[in-house]
């Protein structure tokens, strides 16, 4: 049972990790106001809605799995409160920064039309600390961390983001820049 | 997004609203009602002169056909800065 427990958390834990990944690249992507190949504007906003929401699912499922595994010794308090954790603490409470963030970024975009647009979109600034944050975690806690798979696939991942975030702040970024003047962020 | 099709393609009660002081012409709206919405020179929806606006020139109030009440309801969900919304027709 521990052995299934162990390889659910370590499989989820990668999953959630990649579908985060690809939440974030496409939520860049709607923020351009810009369609990909295929996917129209709406498209890419519900694809981002939903793959951050499988994210989170999956984190569910690694949180709840190592909780019932023995090895990891999580307790309730290290679901919310980082740093207490008896393995690895500083790397396991990462991973409890990074649900704190995920629930909060969730709840607020799930939220977004009746909390007004300020207030959603701070608190979904936060998911640029959330993921790295998270790949930290994952790097440092994680069975597979430092396997050499595990660091192919960081790094590919954070080159993405990287360039999708040299991107974002570029000055071509927003659709029709070029015919619009005067417009900041 | 599965759109309902109905056989009447008649307006019905409510008019979409675009807020100007909001919209940030990221060209949602455009894509789901293309019938409906039109998209300037710079990215910004506007009624389609055709589709049967109230006033004349009423560009920012969009008559919506009962078949594209899902569509519209999708807008307004979706528009990244809430610039839109239903309103009943006056
Ligand atoms: S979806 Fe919203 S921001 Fe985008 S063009 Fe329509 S009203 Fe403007």
């Amino acid at each position: 049972m521990d052995a299934a427990l162990w390889a659910i958390g370590r499989g989820t834990g990668v999953v959630g990790l990649v579908a985060l990944t690809l939440a974030v690249l496409l939520g860049i992507v709607t923020r351009s106001g810009r369609p990909l190949p295929g996917l129209p504007r709406f498209a890419i906003t519900l694809v981002h809605r939903n793959l951050s929401l499988v994210a989170c699912v999956f984190v569910l499922i690694h949180v709840v799995a190592l909780f019932f595994d023995s090895f990891a010794q999580l307790t309730l308090l290290d679901f919310v409160v980082p740093f207490f954790g008896s393995f690895l603490p500083f790397w396991q409470g990462l991973g409890t920064v990074a649900v704190d963030l995920l629930i909060a970024v969730t709840v607020t975009a799930l939220l977004r039309n009746r909390l007004g647009l300020r207030a959603f979109r701070l608190v979904h600034w936060l998911t640029y600390a959330l993921w790295p944050i998270a790949l930290a975690h994952a790097i440092g806690n994680g069975t597979d961390g430092t396997s050499p798979w595990f660091l192919w696939l960081a790094g590919i991942s954070t080159l993405a983001v990287v360039a999708a975030l040299s991107w974002r702040v570029s000055a071509r970024f927003v659709e029709f820049r070029s015919v619009r003047t005067g417009e900041t962020s | 997004m599965a759109a309902r099709r109905f056989e009447s393609t008649g307006s019905t009660g409510t008019l979409l609203h675009i807020d100007w002081t909001r919209c940030d012409g990221r060209g949602l709206c455009t894509e789901l009602l293309g019938d409906q919405l039109d998209r300037d020179e710079w990215g910004y929806p506007l009624a389609r002169v055709d589709s049967g606006s109230l006033e004349a020139r009423d560009r920012s109030n969009v008559p919506i056909p009962a078949d594209q009440q899902d569509a519209a309801a999708d807008a307004v969900a979706l528009c990244p800065v809430q610039a839109l919304r239903l309103v009943p027709r006056p």
